[in-house]
């Protein structure tokens, strides 16, 4: 029983990594989109790197939710509902990601296109920063009660600590701007030209940020969760995440004018971010701000055995399916992509 | 004096405040709401298999065409669908907390499967079947449309395997504090409830894309433009639109309303207006329930048929209301009975006009009945209505109880988000989902009206 809850913390802990390395790549084309397309023709081929691969990025959170439902339902209970509201922002957020991409180019108007331009770059942006919040605020710990459940206002008002507050608003803007660096790599792998010159213009600056930034918050990741912080030292895979940072850092600056290194670069800073958060948080996977006693756990939050055991029958075949689409995607989908004409495509 | 009793006895009356309510109306909106483009997308997908492997027949063209047509109306639909599908697979854990809490151990399985299983395959074809068919060819095109079909079939699978163990719960074990745990793997995903509601599901969903292909074939046909074309469409409209009629009525639904009579006694006695238990129990065609006299107003039925249809005997005793425990009624007797009878009315019907529109259509008189046309083109949203009526029974037949017997909807809903929070949320879903309705009514009625070339094609002489 241990190691099948230990087992199925490290799945969620891989989907959400896969999550955020697919999905994060949308999201930071979606926030550059307008700056780095200015013609019509120049945001069709931003749209076109994404098109074909971004719902299917998405899926990668639906499918986390559902293995964090099946192993650990008290925290989907507690965490959905201890952050209604910004929980719902994202889901609205990802709604409007997605139709802007979808319904951008139905119409030849000028006026329709700008709209959903602007759309889908502010829907890009507010997911980082609203999933970075509670990021945040999973790692400082909620204040859970004995019931499982917790309740915290938006804002931080005086003392009281909100969703959005000093620290947790740094977390989000790290997130922002890791993954519109992150997109930016993208960017520059998947198109040429104006867009891709444009692009490369920003990129080493949006990564020298986003490393600051990164910096910024481990520091005050100390202040506000000093044992958190501290677990790093006894836990290997923060040492795995931790090595990920910064082989992946080294290979965005100095690769900084290739092509597709800085992009694997970047996927190894964000999982080796992730890692070494979750293994710090290990084996806690709700933290309580009231003290160790009310943290939900991966004992305490999981499932019945003969749950954990099912789903590992048919996670696998699963994964493995999931990898072949993707493969098949971007076989038909390498090389550089070109701006589709009316009809033809994004 | 009984019904001064009854009235002060019942549960208080929820008050507008109540989070519950909120909850309650909107995940029934949002649900609702994203199931009209699911129920269209299920059914045609299966449509745009069989006209893309008429394609692939020599002289297969003219289904190629069609195809082309009905994939850019699918991508719309699918389009809206799988956004509005996103807030349902939160709100388990945003609005139903405890719900989830105590039931994530069993229902998690499903809903993880659907991710692993349907979304990814979705997901990743849906950019190669809506703008890849220059680059793929048409076998690897047809491929694609399968991959939509097993994608969308299979999402069904899972969803309506994760409602049936809230309308008939197996192979779980309960424990002490409530905690539902998964016992038996197969017992829960074969469970018989689902088989025969994924059944009448899916047909149902077929029905609704055979009289959409239907009425656009008969409104070209009325305008007399894209003759061929509207001819196909009507052909396998017309066909199809029959055979998943008399599929959803028989064996399917006939099935499902056995289980719910044996598994569910209240659900059955409100969904027909029943108060008075007894044998040769009569099926009502019109009446309305007056819940505070107990009793049907102005009924006409037919007697000893609903024993029959619910019991497969004219004798068998039907029980009613009065001997059930009004704490285990149906929470809206009203709305339950009207949205069965809805259901059932417009099922009906659906039968006797598509057998109508096949036997004019094989006698080659349908295109001079321009009534039946029009009645034809007119009849597309009465599917969408039933399909929305027929998830209103099987949820408010539910009723009072999430999980029926073990968990009531006044224990499942999320123990720290107040009304203040869902009332606002209710109205956000409210305002985005009316404005993505224009977009979506615009765009969709732009490629019908354009034709089956699509508007591109039609603007390249102006260009």
């Amino acid at each position: 029983m241990p190691e099948l809850t230990t087992l199925w913390f490290w799945i969620v802990a891989v989907m959400v990594t896969l999550w955020s390395v697919l999905d994060g790549f949308d999201f930071g084309v979606g926030v550059l989109h307008r700056f780095v397309g200015r013609t019509d023709s120049e945001r069709r081929e931003v749209l076109a790197a994404i098109g074909p691969v971004w719902d299917g990025n998405e899926v990668w959170l639906l499918a986390s939710g559902g293995a964090i439902f099946l192993a650990f339902p008290r925290l989907l209970a507690a965490a959905f509902s201890g952050f209604y509201l910004p929980v719902i922002f994202v889901v609205w957020a990802l709604i409007l990601r997605g139709v802007s991409i979808e319904l951008r180019s139905h119409l030849p108007s000028p006026l329709w296109r700008s709209f959903f331009d602007t759309t889908f770059a502010i829907a890009s942006a507010a997911v980082p920063v609203l999933v970075g919040a509670a990021l945040g605020n999973v790692v400082r710990g909620v204040p859970l009660t004995a019931d499982g459940f917790f309740e915290l206002p938006l804002f931080a008002t005086g003392d009281a600590l909100g969703v959005l507050d000093g620290y947790t608003v740094l977390c989000g803007g790290l997130v922002l701007v890791t993954l519109t660096a992150h997109g930016a790599n993208w960017l520059v792998w998947k198109t040429g030209g104006a867009v891709q010159q444009r692009t490369l213009a920003v990129r080493t600056p949006l990564w020298l940020a986003a490393l600051t930034l990164w910096l910024v918050t481990g520091a005050a990741t100390w202040r506000v969760a000093p044992d958190v912080f501290a677990a790093a030292g006894t836990a290997p895979m923060a040492w795995l995440g931790l090595a990920l940072v910064v082989g992946g850092a080294t290979t965005v600056l100095l690769k900084r004018h290739a092509e597709r290194a800085p992009f694997f670069g970047g996927v190894a800073f964000i999982a080796g971010s992730l890692v070494t958060a979750v293994a710090c948080l290990f084996p806690v996977v709700l933290r309580a701000s009231g003290g160790p006693g009310l943290s939900l756990t991966v004992t305490n939050a999981a499932s019945g055995a003969i749950a954990l055991q099912s789903g590992l029958m048919w996670w696998g075949p699963g994964v493995l399916l999931a990898a072949s689409y993707l493969a098949w995607v971007l076989r038909h989908f390498r090389g550089k992509v070109v701006a589709a004409q009316d009809g033809e495509g994004y | 004096m009984w019904n001064a009793i009854a009235l002060v006895s019942a549960s208080p009356v929820p008050t507008l405040s109540n989070p519950l309510v909120w909850h309650r109306l909107q995940f029934a909106f949002t649900i609702v709401y994203h199931y009209l483009f699911p129920q269209l997308t299920m059914g045609l997908a299966l449509l745009i298999v069989v006209m893309k492997g008429l394609a692939l027949r020599p002289g297969g063209e003219v289904y190629a065409r069609a195809a082309r047509f009905w994939v850019r109306i699918f991508g719309l639909n699918f389009g809206i669908g799988v956004v509005t599908g996103l807030p349902m697979e939160f709100q388990f854990g945003t609005n139903w907390a405890r719900f989830s809490q105590l039931t994530g151990g069993v229902i998690g399985q499903t809903l993880a499967l659907e991710g692993m299983f349907a979304f990814f395959l979705e997901s990743s074809f849906l950019a190669m079947l809506v703008w890849g068919e220059k680059k793929l060819g048409p076998k690897k095109h047809f491929a694609a449309a399968v991959a939509l079909f097993v994608g969308s079939w299979l999402s069904g699978v899972f969803i309506t395997t994760t409602n049936a163990f809230m309308q008939h719960p197996v192979g779980y074990t309960r424990g002490p504090d409530g905690v539902l745990a998964l016992a038996d793997f197969w017992t829960y995903l074969l469970n018989p409830w689902a088989l025969a509601q994924y059944a009448h599901n899916q047909m149902a969903s077929l029905v609704t894309a055979a009289f959409v292909v239907t009425a656009v074939g008969a409104f070209w046909l009325l305008r007399g433009v894209h003759v061929e074309q509207a001819r196909l469409n009507v052909k396998v409209g017309t066909i199809a639109g029959l055979f998943a009629s008399l599929v959803v009525a028989f064996p399917t639904g006939d099935i499902q309303a056995k289980l719910v009579a044996r598994h569910q006694p209240a659900a059955l006695a409100a969904m027909e207006g029943r108060f008075e238990s007894g044998p040769r129990a009569e099926i009502h065609l019109i009446g309305q329930p007056n819940v505070a006299e107990r009793r049907l107003d102005n009924p006409i039925g037919v007697p000893a048929v609903l024993s029959f249809l619910a019991f497969g005997t004219f004798n068998a005793d039907v029980k009613g209301l009065n001997d059930i425990p009004e704490s285990e009624w149906p929470t809206s007797v009203e709305l339950l009975y009207y949205a069965f009878h809805v259901m059932v009315g417009l099922g009906t019907l659906f039968i006797g006009l598509m057998a109508l529109a096949n036997v004019l259509r094989w006698r080659g008189w349908l295109e001079r009945s321009r009534w039946l046309l029009w009645t034809l083109m007119l009849a597309f949203p009465f599917p969408y209505i039933a399909n929305t009526a027929g998830w209103m029974t099987a949820e408010l037949g539910r009723q009072p109880w999430l999980v029926y017997g073990l968990l009531r909807t006044a224990d499942g809903a999320s123990p720290t988000v107040h009304a203040g929070s869902t009332v606002f949320t209710l109205i956000g879903f409210a305002g985005l989902y009316f404005v993505l309705g224009l977009a979506f009514i615009f765009l969709v009625g732009r490629e019908v009206l354009h034709g089956p070339d699509g508007h591109t094609a039609n603007e390249v002489p102006h260009a």
